[in-house]
Order: structure tokens, then sequence, then C-alpha cells
């Protein structure tokens, strides 16, 4: 009697899988334009590390602004805490740090990268409740209150720290590099791939499999409707925002120890590009985000090589070139 | 006001404006030097880049982050024409239009290309563009002289060794370095009450209809995206006009004093503290920031040093006068919660009924 087969699955929107092809597609081009297979390798895991990196500072910016309409132009100012933090945990474990020993060397740094997203996480729930809750909604106010947040802070950086450059020493095990035939392989470059790559996995894994990642892609759609079903979105908020920045946080200070020096001016530098990057995944997807830095990374490091002038603009190049084709990005959220 | 039907309103603001607009007037008479001179001309100079900001962000509603672009594109212009034909007055006006042509496309484009959607789209895109512009300009130095900028002569008449009057009337002199003022003061006059014109004609009134209710104006039958583009485009050509001057002030162009964000910055907390949307903000707001610029460091340096040798040196660093920018920033927070129409906003007065 029924017409309506309850067996069946759900009816389930298509995959897209062609901006995942995209970064792939982008090493094989690159490729023969290289020609040597090392050189080839050591571009490519540089552009996956650095993609890694400037996923964990972006995915919180677009995760904060797909679930609350927030832009948050202040974000830079956590990734500089970030290192910031790193420079401050690094001082006292000189001897854990120098030692020639992998297992002391990440006993510095794992409690370092907690610390990092522990204080850009406290930083990013005062930012939240000082600067951003009296002006959602109020875009003008927010760009303008978030780009203040980020002079006041940046300008505490320097009031604490001074102004000078301060150097951060990588960890003596994570220097140099690894042989791999005639291909030479950094080793911060792999740990930072294997940090990124457990950042996406740990957020997909939230979005998609427990009950908060429901919620919050639930409040990405359509909060009204979450809030009606009796949660509180507010909450859901806060949450997103701290663990947004603490990203930020985990990003600036690995961004800082590839760098090996710390400065509050890393802050503006990363919103850029973090910027262009959630604009090419589409603003507030995580994927999209991920795919985004992966391919402005690699075009990056590829661009460098072949031809050093044009990488100064490869960036907003590939953001044009991604514009032209998806106006919205490459996956487009839809309530947006 | 002149030509334009906004009068400032207010007893104590048109007084500030009148007193600001007179002493820049008198300047070079009122202060001999080259310190106070520069201070005048970076005024005037700031009260129009800022007033064509304020066109964009108090009348429009959009928030743009290429403004200093559209600034380094004008100083740019005259940069390259006058080191490349000479120092000629042909020159500076070739200068001006390739000028004023080149940021009305960037403008053109760039509307096109983001204005359609968001608000914060079009914050972001400009961010990253007016980075790229910024990194090119800087390396590109076949043409712009790289990140040394470009010094150029100006024409005989507005050097600084030029004489027009040598001991007149009451001891006057007036110099190339007067003449140069002048020219600076007279445009920003001129231009400043155009845009005062422009944002009280029909189309200023729509800009601000779309800024209040965008669906409403566009039911009313305006096109959003064409009056936003324009507003844009005619922001940028204005910009574009305050970097030729600044460039012919200095002499020089280079990435600091033309592209770097943090004149942007500067024009943001100038705009804000001195009042979106209201223009006049733009004199007051630019007068008030350059002088503390200029002088309230010196103040700050004192309470340095004063708290430096109490012992609290830690607290200190707060006033070191390169700390100035994390008082602006606290105080432009400040505003654009309590005073979103800032300095000229508390002085008007309610409009009579």
């Amino acid at each position: 009697m029924s017409a309506i087969d309850t067996g069946a699955a759900l009816p389930q929107q298509k995959t897209d899988y062609i901006p995942v092809l995209l970064p792939l597609a982008l090493a094989l081009a690159a490729f023969p334009l290289i020609g040597s297979f090392s050189t080839w390798t050591t571009l490519t895991l540089a552009g996956l590390a650095m993609g890694m990196m400037i996923f964990a500072m972006a995915s919180g910016l677009t995760l904060v602004f797909g679930l609350m309409d927030v832009m948050n132009f202040g974000h830079g100012a956590f990734v500089a805490v970030g290192a910031y933090v790193a420079v401050v945990a690094f001082a006292p474990m000189v001897a854990l740090t120098q030692s020639p020993s992998l297992a002391s060397n990440l006993m510095a740094l794992i409690p370092a990268m907690l610390l990092a997203m522990a204080v850009t996480g406290v930083a990013g729930y005062v930012f939240e409740r000082l600067l951003v809750r009296p002006v959602y909604g109020q875009h003008l106010k927010q760009i303008l209150i978030t780009m203040g947040g980020l002079i006041v802070i940046e300008q505490l950086l320097y009031a604490t720290f001074g102004p000078q450059l301060n150097p951060l020493p990588l960890p003596a095990a994570l220097r140099g590099s690894i042989p791999l035939g005639a291909a030479a392989i950094e080793k911060y470059r792999l740990l930072a791939v294997v940090v990124g790559l457990i950042v996406f996995l740990a957020l997909q894994f939230t979005l998609t499999r427990t009950k908060i990642g429901l919620l919050i892609r639930a409040g990405v759609e359509n909060g009204e409707m979450v809030e009606a079903l009796g949660y509180r979105i507010r909450r859901l908020f806060v949450g997103v925002f701290m663990a947004g920045s603490a990203l930020a946080g985990l990003g600036g200070l690995m961004w800082a120890l590839y760098r090996e020096q710390a400065h509050a001016s890393i802050g503006g530098e990363m919103m850029v590009t973090t910027f262009i990057v959630i604009i090419i995944g589409g603003l507030g997807s995580v994927g999209g985000c991920f795919i985004g830095s992966v391919l402005l990374a690699l075009l990056a490091n590829y661009a460098g090589f072949l031809a050093p002038k044009v990488a100064l603009i490869s960036n907003i190049a590939l953001m044009v070139a991604v514009l032209l084709w998806r106006p919205r990005g490459l996956y487009p959220v839809t309530s947006r | 006001m002149i030509l334009s039907g906004n009068p400032p309103r207010g007893k104590l603001l048109t007084a500030l404006l009148v007193l600001v607009v007179v002493v820049l007037a008198l300047a070079p008479f009122l202060f001999p030097g080259s310190k106070p001179a520069n201070v005048a001309a970076k005024i005037c100079v700031f009260a129009l880049l800022v007033a064509s900001y304020d066109l964009l962000l108090g009348y429009a509603g959009i928030v743009s982050f290429a403004h200093t672009m559209f600034f380094g594109i004008g100083a740019y212009g005259i940069a390259i024409t006058l080191y490349a034909l000479g120092p000629s007055w042909g020159a500076i006006l070739l200068g001006l239009g390739a000028a004023i042509l080149v940021a009305a496309l960037f403008a053109l484009a760039i509307g096109l290309f983001s204005l359609r959607v968001q608000t914060i789209f079009f914050a972001m895109v400009t961010l990253a563009v007016a980075s790229a512009f910024a990194v090119l300009a800087s390396q590109l130095s076949w043409l712009t002289g790289g990140e040394d900028g470009r010094t150029f002569r100006v024409p005989e008449m507005l050097r600084p060794g030029f004489r027009l009057i040598e001991n007149g009337p009451f001891g006057i002199t007036i110099s190339g370095r007067t003449l140069s003022y002048y020219l600076v003061f007279c445009s920003v006059v001129v231009l400043f009450l155009v845009m005062l014109r422009i944002v009280e004609s029909p189309f200023g009134r729509v800009l601000q209809a779309i800024r209040e209710n965008p669906f409403r104006a566009e039911a009313l039958g305006y096109r959003i995206i064409y009056h936003r583009t324009l507003a844009n485009v005619l922001a940028a050509v204005f910009a574009a006009c305050a970097g030729a001057l600044n460039a012919l002030w200095l002499r020089y162009t280079g990435p600091d004093t033309s592209l770097s964000f943090n004149i942007m910055i500067d024009i943001l907390l100038i705009v804000v503290i001195g009042g979106m949307g209201t223009l006049y903000g733009a004199i007051i707001g630019a007068a008030l920031f350059v002088l503390a610029e200029n002088y309230l460091q010196t103040l700050m340096g004192a309470a340095f040093g004063a708290l430096n040798a109490s012992g609290a040196g830690f607290v200190a660093n707060f006033f070191n006068p390169d700390r100035w920018l994390l008082w602006l920033g606290i105080l432009f927070i400040l505003s654009v919660y309590f005073f979103p129409t800032g300095i000229v906003g508390k002085l008007r007065a309610e409009p009579k009924s």
C-alpha cells in the first residue's frame, strides 16, 4: 500500500571529485616541466608540507565563517600568538630540543603544540567574547572590529616581546634531511605533513562521525532550524571559534619553526594566504580549504623553481583562475 | 556648504573645520620650516585619501583593502613618467592621466569581479589583490625602482631652490616649496568639494539607500552592482589623485610611502575615528592623526622615559613611542562600538525636525 520504500537508501548528494583531482593533475603536469625526478619529489613534499601548515591556519577561519557567518580578520593574530608560544615554551626546554634523540625532541615539541593550542584557544574565547559577539550579523563592523583586534594583539606582542626577530631553532633531530634515492626529504617537512594530515583527519572525523560534527554541519546549513530543535547554537559557536583559534595557533607554531624565527608580522602575512585559500576552497568548506591549501602550496613551490618571478603572483593567479571556473570556490557551501 | 548643500552642521564642528582649513591654508607662513610643511602637506593628502575611502566605506558600505593600491598607482604614475621623461608639466599630466586610467580600470575589474557577492568577499579579494600588487611593485625594479623606489625631479617652479618672491612685503619668501604646498592644498580643496557634491547628488543618495537596505533599493529599480562599481571606480580615481599629489610633494615614490599595508591601517583608523559617512570626518581625523603621529609620540617618549626611570620596565614598554598604534587600535575598537559616526557624529548637532 505504501508507495514509499523504507528500505531504500536516502538520496545522497553526488560527491564532486573533480577538485580532488586538481592537485594530482598539477603535480603530474609539473613533472615534465621540472624534468628531474628527485627535484620534483623534493618540491612536491615541500609543497605538501607548506599546504598542511596553511591548512591548519585556514581551517579554523573557514569553519568559523561557515558556521557563524563571521569573517575574522584578526585570525592572523592567533597565528602570531602561536609562534610566540613556541619561543616561550622552548626556552626552558633547551636540553630537550637540542638533544639529538627524536624522542626527547618530541617531548618538547608536543607539549609546546598543546600549549600553543591552549593559549590561542583561550585567546580565541576572550576575542569572541569581547570583540565578535557584540557585532554578530553586522559584516561591516565585524571586519573593522576584528581588524582592530589584529592591530592591538600585534602591538601587544611587540610590547611584550620587543620588535626584534626571535630566532627559533628547530629541534636537533628534525634538522637536515633524509636522502631518498637522489631526492632529499627534509625531516621537518615530513613532520609537518604528518601533523597536517592528523589535523585534517581529526577534523573530518569530528565533522562527519560525531554528534557535535553533525550539529556543526547542520548549523552551517540552517542555524535557526538547529536552534528550533533545542540545541544551544551559541555554545557551539564559541566552541568552534576556540577550536579555530587553537588550530591557527598550532599552524603558527609549525610555521614559525619552519621559518626558524618568530615575529608578530607573520600574522598579517599569513592572513592574506589563508584568505586566498579559503576563497579558493569555497567560504565555509573544510574539504575545499584542504584542497585549496595543497593546490596553492604546490603551485607556489613549482612556480618558485620554474619561474621565480611568476611565483610572486601565483597565489592570486590561482585564485582568479579558480573563481573564473567556479565563482564561489571549489566547494560552494549552499547556504552562503 | 559650497556647491553641495551639505553643511557640516553643528557650531563646534564648523568652527573646528574652519580652524583646520584656515591653518592649513596659511601653514607655510604660520609655521616656517620643513617639518611643519611636511606635516601640513601630509594632512592635506590624507584628508583627500581618507575622504575618498569614506565614499566607499561610509557611503556605499563597502570595505576595501585595496585603497593603498590606488594611492600607489597614482604615486607611481607620477614617479615613472617624471623619472623617464624628465621634469615637465606635460609629464605630470601624462603620469596623472595614465594613473587615473589604470586605477579606474583596476577598480572596474575588481568591482565587476567581486562586488556581486557579499561585503566580506570583496574585502578579502581586495586584500589579496592589494598584497599581490605591492609585491609586484617592489619586484619589478626596472619599472618601479624596486624596494628603493624612485627619486625624481619636479618642474623648476616646484623645486626648493626656486624663488617666486624673495624677501617681499613683510619679509615673505615664496619658494618652490611653498608653491608645491599650495598645489597640493588647492587640488585637495577642489577634489574634496567635488566629493561633497557627489555624495549629495542623486547618485550619492542611491548609494546610501543601497547601504541601508540593498533589497529595497533594488526593488525600487536601482542596479546595485552598477552603483557600487561606480563608487569603487570613483574612490579609486580620487585615491590615485591623492597618491599623485603625495608623490609630487615628496619628490619620491617607494613601496613604504605609497603601498604599504600600514597606510591602509592608517586610513581605516582615521576614517573610523574621524567619522564614517560624513566626509568631514576625513579632515578632522587626518588632522588629528597626523598631528598625533608627529607630536604625540614625543609625549609618549617622555612617559616612556619617566616610567623606565621609575623601574616599571615592563609597563613602560606599552608607552614606548613605537607602540602608539596599540593605543590608536584600542581607540579604534572603542569608536566602532560606541561612536560609529566618530568625532564628527559626536560634534554634529541633532538635525532640526
